[in-house]
This record gives structure tokens, sequence and C-alpha cells, in this order.
């Protein structure tokens, strides 16, 4: 039975018609969303499918057998420009990036086939029944694990985001960036991870009580390392061997990744081969000539490992477009590496007042939290932001906050206030507001 | 969810091995009980000293970890042309991939340079980046004299040592990085 709304329901309770978070919770409301915007290359594609005209009361689907089973399935073929898009060293394909497409995905769970990938050199074809893990350093035991073994293991699940330090970097740019949200800030994706608890493995080796880090490396032609607090590991990482119910996928570290729960995605090491525990960090390339935020003294941030509060506005969003004066569902996702989201909150007046999002459960710890706010826009032009607060008290700062404290030229760790500029056709851009 | 308790969380599960109906276990094998951590029985496999030093790729700061062999700028630079400057550019100047050589000076904010003499505190990581993933076709490719030739070329065109001097393990290990105090740890003792 279909909602019918009240005076009340429309009463705006921040500047630029936002309502109240409540209007969502109605049965049966249908709002408007933001529609993508066709671009010439997507709507005349040479992958485009076919478009024949069909009968919606009786289309040719419902009078032929559909296709067989299949051992292993696959999207839509009308879903296929639902891609991550890459960005890659062109004299070394295997370097680069490929950023999920947040703005066409719903819910938390990003589908493992769109995750994110930083790669350094390529993604390594590596038999399962030749790796192992090694564990050595300051350890009483050093011993190595296949991945029968590791299977034998008592294992933990967790939904976690993991974030790339580097995510959002375009944002610390003199102008903003006009890409879809997804090729702007998605190098952040959220999996279920199923894995041995690496304190349990930590313990067999007889840890030395003086240790206080660990040398994480990776087993691809980059040999990639990073060091890690002991102290950390020993308190929720995971040997995941699991991602979203299935092993994880080869450009995610199969067959075994170290999860470390809310730390930079650097961290969280892909082809997991060899734990170092030391007493020291390796001062590796990625923990000195990268990951480090130059700040305007002159000196660098380093070790910076936790990824503070973010959100942003999936829909509308870069890239789609409004169709008119109507209620609008503004959608978005937000997260924490310090814990759960405590609150979202939306501004339609680029940031003079705000209104609270309806947080959608589930709301877990270091997890994307989904928002959603209703919106009676007016068809005048509007500025959309998000600001998210976790349950540790932190706010998402503005943009002019967070160059004042870093400066330009960190890099890393970009995570402001994100706005959307709304003009009188419906258009969305990204703004500095 | 404090350290601590996670910790003791863990610990009542350390060393519990269970079976899992795999194909290849019969589901009739009995499940082991928990153990106290002491008798946790572990499935992994004792690593010799000869696995140890088969595996330890780790180079840290002070030079433990750096292999036996030595190298020179002039050595360096030839190799650098064949290998290096296709990405890195002429005299690490940067092209598709990183600058690499710059005023040995810190950087600042008006001069963000951010290659090996600017920026970079330790000279060890040089050495061991290369080793690790240098040249990207080939990794692993190149001998340790090789490496440590294109570490003091890297260093020389840097200005951080002289255009003759000789690196191996024990000269690395003592170069001074100009930017060596330019960092502060944020989330690490």
């Amino acid at each position: 039975m279909a909602a019918s709304l009240n005076a009340d329901d429309l009463q705006a309770v921040a500047g630029g018609g936002l309502l109240h978070r409540r209007l969502l919770l109605k049965s049966g409301l249908a709002m408007a969303t933001a529609l993508a915007a066709p671009t010439v290359a997507q709507s005349a594609g040479p992958d485009a499918p076919p478009v024949l005209p069909e009968n919606p009361s009786s289309p040719s689907w419902l009078h032929q057998p559909g296709k067989p089973f299949s051992s292993y399935g696959s999207p839509s073929r009308f879903e296929n420009r639902v891609i991550r898009s890459i960005g890659a060293n062109r004299d070394l394909p295997g370097n680069g990036v490929s950023w999920t497409p947040l703005e066409s995905l719903e819910g938390i769970i990003t589908p493992s086939s769109l995750h994110f990938e930083r790669h350094h050199n390529g993604v390594p074809d590596i038999d399962p029944a030749q790796h192992r893990l090694a564990i050595h350093g300051d350890v009483s035991a050093p011993q190595m694990f296949t991945i029968d073994n590791l299977l034998r293991y008592p294992m933990r699940t967790q939904t976690l985001v993991i974030e790339c330090g580097g995510n959002s970097n375009a944002g610390w740019h003199y102008e903003p960036i006009q890409r879809s949200v997804g090729a702007f800030h998605g190098l952040v994706s959220c999996s279920e991870w199923t894995g041995v608890p690496l304190a349990i493995l930590l313990d067999q080796v007889g840890v030395d009580p003086k240790a206080s880090w660990v040398i994480a490396e990776g087993g691809d032609a980059a040999i990639m390392n990073v060091s890690i607090p002991l102290a950390k590991l020993m308190d929720d990482a995971i040997v995941a061997l699991y991602q979203n119910g299935e092993r994880i996928r080869p450009e995610n570290g199969y067959p075994l990744r170290l999860i470390v729960p809310g730390w930079e995605g650097v961290v969280n090491v892909k082809w997991l081969r060899r734990l170092h525990i030391t007493t020291e960090p390796a001062m590796a390339r990625n923990e000195t000539s990268k990951y480090t935020e130059l700040l305007p003294t002159g000196k660098a941030r380093m070790f910076t490992f936790v990824m503070d509060a973010k959100s942003l506005i999936t829909s509308p969003s870069p890239g789609q477009k409004m169709h008119g004066a109507n209620i609008y569902e503004i959608k978005g996702l937000a997260w924490s590496g310090r814990g759960r989201i405590a609150k979202v909150e939306v501004s339609a007046d680029g940031g003079r007042s705000w209104a609270e999002a309806l947080l959608q459960d589930p709301i877990l710890p270091r997890c994307f939290t989904r928002f959603r706010a209703a919106w009676n826009w007016d068809g005048k032009p509007a500025i959309l932001k998000s600001r998210a607060t976790d349950e540790t008290g932190y706010v998402q700062p503005e943009r002019d906050v967070l160059v004042a404290e870093r400066g330009r030229n960190g890099y890393f760790h970009y995570n402001a206030i994100v706005a959307w500029g709304i003009d009188e056709d419906g258009a969305v851009r990204h703004v500095y507001a | 969810m404090s350290m601590r308790n996670t910790t003791m969380r863990y610990g009542t599960l350390a060393g519990l091995a269970l079976a899992v109906f795999a194909t290849s276990l019969s589901a009739a094998e009995p499940l082991p009980g928990i153990q106290p951590r002491s008798q946790a029985p572990t499935l992994g496999t004792p690593m010799s000293a000869d696995d140890i030093t088969a595996w330890n790729l780790t180079i840290f700061p002070d030079g433990r970890g750096l292999p036996p062999g030595h190298g020179t700028p002039d050595q360096g630079g030839t190799l650098f042309a064949a290998h290096c400057e296709r990405c890195h550019g002429v005299e690490g100047r940067g092209a598709t991939a990183d600058e690499l050589v710059g005023p040995p000076t810190p950087p600042t904010d008006a001069d963000p340079n951010k290659s090996i003499g600017s920026y970079w505190p330790y000279a060890t990581t040089i050495f061991d980046f290369i080793r690790r993933n240098k040249p990207p076709e080939t990794s692993g490719s190149l001998s340790n004299d090789e490496i440590y030739s294109l570490t003091a070329y890297l260093l020389a065109a840097n200005k951080i040592i002289g255009t003759q001097d000789v690196i191996d393990a024990k000269s690395l290990a003592q170069v001074k990085m100009p930017n060596r105090d330019g960092f502060v740890r944020i989330d690490a003792p």
C-alpha cells in the first residue's frame, strides 16, 4: 500500500530542501534517483548488446527456453558497462591501479570481480600446492605453512573495507577533477574476508617478548614488503583464504592475503609468503619513499596506517543527471578505519546546514555503511555534501581544513568532505565549496 | 574492543587445529578437543637455518641482510642506461616512472621534491628495492655486484657519494641520507 505524504513529511530539516530521514522508512514511497547520463561511447559502443523491440506484456523470453545451467555464473550482458577503470603505466602494464565503479553499485559488498586493484608488477599465477607461508625471525620455532595446513585452522569471518592509502588523491589538486565517483574515489572496496586469525600462528611460532614489528612480504614479481607493528597483527589481523565466500581472486591475493582491519591497503599484503618478526621496521620503499605524507613544515608523516573516516555521495554523482524538481533519494557510502560509523550528515547548501542521513543496517566496524537521505530538490543550483562521524567522535574534515593542516604535497590519506554541484539542468559536477 | 580482550579471545583458540570435511579427510576422523596452549599442535613444519637463509630477503637500515659484493657509479651508469632509463628517464630525471635524481636537500612545501637525494631516508632501501623488483620485466636477474653498482650510480647522481666511491655492504650502511630525520611516526612506536 502506497504511503501518503503529509505536510510534515515535506517540511525541510536543513537548507536546500533536505527532508527528515524518517521519510525513508515510509513503506512504498517511490523517489526519483539521478540516472547515468549515457555518453556517446556508451550508447553506440561496439560492445553494446543489440536492442530488439519487445512487447513487455509478452516478451520473447516468455516463449523460448533459456540458456542451460552454467558452472560459474557471470553478470547479464546488459551490465557490461559496470567495470573497473584501469590506470597503468604504459611501459609496464602490470604497474598501476584499477578503480571500483562505486556509482554503479548498491548495498555494501563490492563484488570480487570489481574490487579495486593496486599492483606493482602484475598478478602472479600462484599454484597453491607450491605456495608457502614462512614465519621466522625473533621466534623460538620458525615454521612454514602450506595452504592445506592453513585450511585446517579455526577461521574467522569479517566484512571489511580495504582502502588504498592513495585513494582520492586528486582531491589535493588545485582544480576539482571531473570524473565519476568511482574513478576518483574507487580505490576502496568492501568484502567479506575469511581466514585464520594471525594471533594463532604467531602463538605457535613462539614470538620473542622483545619483538615489536613484523615485516610482511608478498609473492609477486615485486616481492613487495612492508613493516607492521606486531601489536596490531596480534590484535585483529587475519591470514585470509576466502573473499566473499570463495577462495580469494588472483588479483586480490590468491591464495593468501594478510588482512589488517582498518589500515591502509598496502599493509594488507597480497600473495602473502613471509612474515619476519623483528624489533624494528625494514624501512622499505613502500614505507619511506611512498605512503608517507610530506607536510608544509618539510617533515613527512610516516607509518600513517589508520584510514580515517570518510563518506561520499554515490547518487547523484558526476556523470549522472537529475531530471527536474522532485523528491530524490541521496545515497552514499561511509566508513572509518577506527571502527563503526556513528552518524552521516548531508547538506544541500554547501555545508551551511546539515540533515542526518538514515544509516542502513548492518553498521559494522571498518566496513562500508550505506546511508540514504531524502531531498526535495526545487530544481535550482545546489551543492551536496556528506560528512561522516565515527564511533570515536572523529568528524570528517572540510577540504580547506585538511589542506591547511597537511598542505598539498602529502598525496596519501585524503579524506575531506566531497562536494557535488548540481546545476539547473540537473548536471552534477565535482566542486570545491 | 580493547587489544587485550581480543588477544585473550584468540588465546583460547590458539593451537586448535580442526579437521575439515574435505574429500581427503574421513568425516569419521575425530575432532581434536581444545588443548592447553602449551600442548597445542602446530600444522607448520620447522624451518632450518638454511631454509631461513634461502627465504630471508630483509635488509635493515643498519645494513643487516646486505649480501657480499660491490659496485661503482660508472658501472651502474651503464646498467641504468640499459635497464632503467626507458621508464625513469635520462639520468633518472623521470619519465613514465618516478624521478629518482634530485637535489640533496630536504623537500619543502615550495619545492616538494621526493627524489632519492631529497626524500629517501635510508640508502639501504635503494639496494633492497632494486633486488626485489628491478628490472621489472626480469626481476631477480641482476647480480649483487650489479645491484651495488646501480645503487652507487643513484647515490652519486644524487650527489650523496663521490663519482669514484665504491659501494658495498659496509659503505652502503654508512651512507647518511640528507632527509634521514625528515619523518615523524604517526601510528607506530
